[in-house]
Order: C-alpha cells, then structure tokens, then sequence
C-alpha cells in the first residue's frame, strides 16, 4: 500500500505486536489488556489523556518496564525475555525519544550525539563520527547548535536534539513520547514535519504519543486511542473521531475548540 | 496479586523497609564486583573522575591537613614540656596523623565534597530520565556511572590521604622549627621512627575501605533517588550521612583488627 508520501506501509509485517498487555504499579492498574500492531513503514498516533499509561506502554516496548501479563514482541523478539546482548542488540534497532528529551547535561551537543555512537560502534574514526552527528544535526536544522550546553537551548531545540540523538543510531523503529507538547503551534509543526520527514528517508516506523489532534493527524497514518487501559479505538484520524464515544469526542472537542 | 494494604510485614513498616535498602545496597555493592571485572572498562572516564575529584577536594584538604598538624603540635606540646619530653613531638605527631589523623580527616572531606557531588549528579541524572536514555541507547549505565566512579574514589582517597599526611607533618614541622629550630630532614626522620610497616599499611587499608564506601554510598543514593528535584537534594544529603556514619564504624573495625595483628 502506497501513501500520498513516498513511504510505503507493508501490512504483511508487524513489527512491534502486542497482544493483552497488562501492567500495574502496586494497586493502580495502568494498562489492562493492550492489543496493539505496528506495520513495517507505518507511524501511528497514540492519543489519551494524562495518566492513561502512554509513556509506560512504550517503556514496556523498549525494556525499561515489565509487563505483568500478555506477549510484546519487537522486530520478532519478546523483549521482556531478553537479557545482556540480546537485549542491547534489539535496542539499537529501536529508538526512543523522551518526553523530557533526556540530554545528557554534562555533555555539550555534539557529545550528546556523539556519545551513543561512540559506545556502540567502537571503529568508527574522529571523520566518521563528526560526519554522522552533522547528518543527525542537519536532519533536525540545528547544526549550528553543535557547541552549545544542553542548559542553553530552548525547549523546542531540546526536543529536536533529542530526536536527532535518536536518528545517529539509524533506528528501524522509533518511539516518540510527546514530541510536540509543551511547543509553539509553528515548532510543533516543523516538528511534524520532521517526523514525516524522517519515516521518508529512513523508512521507519514510529509511535508517536501526543495529546495535539493536529500533531496526530499530521503524522499518523493510523491513530489509536489509549482510554482506560486498552486501545478503544484504532484507525485512520476520521474514523476515530467519527465516533460517537462520549470520551472521544470530548477529547476531540478541547483540542479544537479551546 | 498482593496489595500493598493487606502485605503482612515481617516486623514493623520501617524496620521491613530498612532490611529492604540493606540488602538492595548488598546487591548494588555486588553488582559493582560483577561489573567491575568485566569490559569495557571505560579507563579514560575513570581518569577524568579521578582528576575531578582530586581537584575538587585539594584545596580544602591542604588547609585542614595544614591546620590539623600545626594545631596539634602546638596543642600537645605543653603536656610533654611538664614531662621534659618535647623531644619526642614529632614522633607522637607522626604516629597521630599517619595512623589515625590523615586518613580519617581525608575521608570526612571527600564524604561532604565528593560524595554529595557522586549523589547529586547521579540523582539529578536518574530523575531527569539521562539514566534511562543510557539504558535504551545499549549503552550500561550502571557500568559508565557507577564502576567508574567507584574506582576513582577508590584509587583517588588513599592517595589524597597520604598527600594530607604529608600537609599535616609540614604543618607540624612549622611549629617545632619555630620552637626548637630543628631541621627538616630530621624532623621528619623523627616523625617516621616510631611508625612501623603494619601502620602505614593499616593506613593505606582504611583509606582505600573509605574511599570504596564513599563512591558506593553516593552511587547508591543517586541511583536510586525518586520524587524529582527534591531526590537529588535527598541523595546528596543522604549520601554524606551515611558514609560518613560508615567511614567512623569501619575506622574502629579495622583498627580493632589491626590491634589484634600487632600483638601477633
Ligand atoms: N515507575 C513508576 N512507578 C509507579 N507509578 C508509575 C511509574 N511510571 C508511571 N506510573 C504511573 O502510571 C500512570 C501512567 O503514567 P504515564 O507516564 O504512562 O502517563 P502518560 O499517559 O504518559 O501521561 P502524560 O501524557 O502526562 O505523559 C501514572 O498514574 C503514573 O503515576
Ligand atoms: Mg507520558
């Protein structure tokens, strides 16, 4: 299946599959019973509101946390199986932009990138690696930040450096926790863009987390929506809000109206 | 699936969770061996941790080492001048800073001045997800942090001690030259005649002992610290009661054991 955009959506291959997922932290019941697929080529948005377990969903897809129950399997592998190697190996195809955008504050830019890199991929020369981190920076439009502290970059140019500190892996999957929250409405389109930009030329899939319709809309080819611990709806941004689910529709309603 | 109202504990609520953070320090103090041994070894970054925290505490430590020396001379003094014996001050000082003083005083100044730095950056690092971001980038954070950091410490101390000593016998020297004229070189001959091999040992022992406790109790405290901002300013101040509670009970254990070789 071909979109409008050059990237192609392969519904033959999952790569991320989970099947009744639950997850608990001592008595609050977070996740409860999550089905959920991602298609090679595919970003799909992951709505709900605060609190419904959106960032703990894709934690447990990377490792960080335990499922209490059900299967997740990535790129074929069921993570919360893996161990040592096995699991650093499937890491490095996975990447993970967090919420906070979690830059290293001891390092300037180009170290941020550079650091994974280095750790991972031991030969690289002093020419490879700069070469790679101006790619990763120029991919999100901020090489010119490269000698800068974290502590001096605006919110939205954390964001970015975060998500480019994603891309110098060359991640085939990439989970994206609130890429736009917290942004003005022309930042949170560039970044968007970039998100679009980046399944484009990479050929990756994501997840993306948002609580922003627009964002959704923008970057999701399919949209799921995350109510009470379970997807209650999946499908294209249209049919999701076609619904006549009292949530759903105030959901819709404050993002458009307020 | 239990919940946490109904949990029987074993003895009382704080006494359970007091059993719980011992044996979860026994497993992060184990943790380190398994990692410690195993590469990649990250030498440069155990180098610049060293440095940082020889720098960060070199000044502070030749003030007091200084003071220490030359304020104990001169308090000690008058008690050998009621005995005639003021020629043995420097051996009595030699004895008390070498055994005792330098690796104590060194300790106790690396506990507030690196251990809280240790529990800060690594609790600011846990709270604001850096740690995580290590572990999803294949990258172990437990080894980069934490073994790192434990070995400088431990390397680091034993060396900041013997460079206190070496303050706090010139501190010392300062005073007897001024009362006794007596020459460098023979006060510190003086110093070192009544300090035997097992003292010198015992004291590069304790050094290394305070310097691993201070980089597993900083580590520890920052690497599990919870609740944001007010974590990190938790795990520092913890970080610096604990070992310094630890630095003072593993000074009387070793210098008990040290007492029964001594008499061997
Ligand atoms: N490590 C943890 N320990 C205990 N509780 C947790 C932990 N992580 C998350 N929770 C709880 O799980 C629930 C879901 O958290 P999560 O961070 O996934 O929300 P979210 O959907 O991402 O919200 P937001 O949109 O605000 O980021 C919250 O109630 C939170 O308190
Ligand atoms: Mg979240």
């Amino acid at each position: 299946m071909i979109k409008e955009g050059s990237h192609q959506i392969n519904r033959e291959e999952s790569v991320i599959s989970i099947t009744g997922l639950e997850k608990s932290f001592d008595e609050l019941e977070v996740l409860k019973g999550v089905d959920f697929t991602l298609y090679r080529g595919e970003n799909v948005a992951v709505l709900g509101k605060s609190g419904t377990g959106k960032s703990v969903l894709i934690k447990i897809i990377v490792g960080l946390l335990k499922p209490d129950a059900g299967e997740v399997l990535v790129l074929g592998r069921q993570v919360d199986k893996l161990k040592g190697r096995e699991l650093d190996a499937l890491r490095l195809r996975v990447g993970f932009s967090f919420q906070s955008s979690a830059l290293y504050d001891s390092m300037d830019v180009y170290q941020n990138l550079a650091f994974p890199l280095t750790m991972n991929k031991k030969n690289l020369t002093k020419a490879e690696v700069d070469h790679e981190v101006k790619e990763a920076l120029d991919a999100v439009g901020l090489a010119s930040k490269i000698n800068e502290m974290p502590s001096d970059l605006s919110g939205g140019q954390r964001k970015r450096i975060g998500i480019a500190r994603t891309l110098i892996l060359k991640p085939e999957i990439i989970l994206y926790d609130e890429p736009t929250s917290g942004l003005d409405p022309v930042t949170s389109g560039e970044i968007n863009d970039l998100i679009r930009e980046v399944q484009e030329r990479y050929n990756t899939s994501s997840v993306v987390i948002t609580h922003d319709l627009t964002c959704a809309k923008h970057t999701g080819d399919r949209v799921a929506m995350l109510l009470e611990g379970r997807f209650s709806k999946v499908g294209s941004f249209e049919s999701v809000f076609a619904s006549e689910d009292e949530q759903i529709k105030s959901f819709y309603n404050y993002n458009f109206t307020t | 699936m239990s919940k946490p109202g109904s949990r029987p504990y074993l003895f009382t609520r704080t006494i359970d969770s007091f059993l719980t953070g011992l044996s979860d320090a026994f497993a992060f103090t184990v943790r380190f061996f398994k990692e410690a041994f195993l590469p990649p070894f990250h030498v440069r970054e155990i180098i610049n941790q060293s440095f940082e925290i020889g720098l960060k505490s070199l000044s502070l430590i030749t003030v007091t080492g200084f003071i220490i020396g030359l304020v104990f001379t001169k308090q000690s003094r008058p008690s050998l001048e009621d005995f005639g014996a003021t020629s043995w001050l420097p051996s009595l000082i030699g004895i008390a800073i070498i055994r005792a003083l330098g690796p104590l005083v060194t300790a106790l100044i690396c506990a507030g001045k690196v251990g809280s730095s240790i529990g800060a950056e690594i609790g600011s690092m846990k709270v604001t997800e850096q740690i995580e971001a290590m572990e999803v980038s294949a990258i172990n954070p437990f080894k980069y942090l934490v073994t790192t950091r434990v070995l400088a410490t431990t390397l680091t101390i034993p060396i900041l001690s013997l460079y206190c000593v070496c303050v706090g016998l010139y501190g010392s020297y300062i005073n007897v030259h001024f009362e006794e004229a007596t020459g460098i070189i023979s006060f510190y001959q003086n110093a070192f005649s009544s300090v035997s091999f097992l003292d010198i040992y015992t004291s590069v022992i304790k050094s290394v002992v305070f310097g691993f406790t201070i980089g597993v109790v900083g580590c520890y405290k920052g690497y599990n610290a919870t609740q944001g901002t007010r974590g990190v300013g938790m795990a520092a101040n913890k970080a610096v009661i604990v070992s310094m509670f630890l630095i003072f009970l593993e000074e009387m254990v070793i210098v008990q054991v040290m007492n029964w070789f001594r008499h061997f």
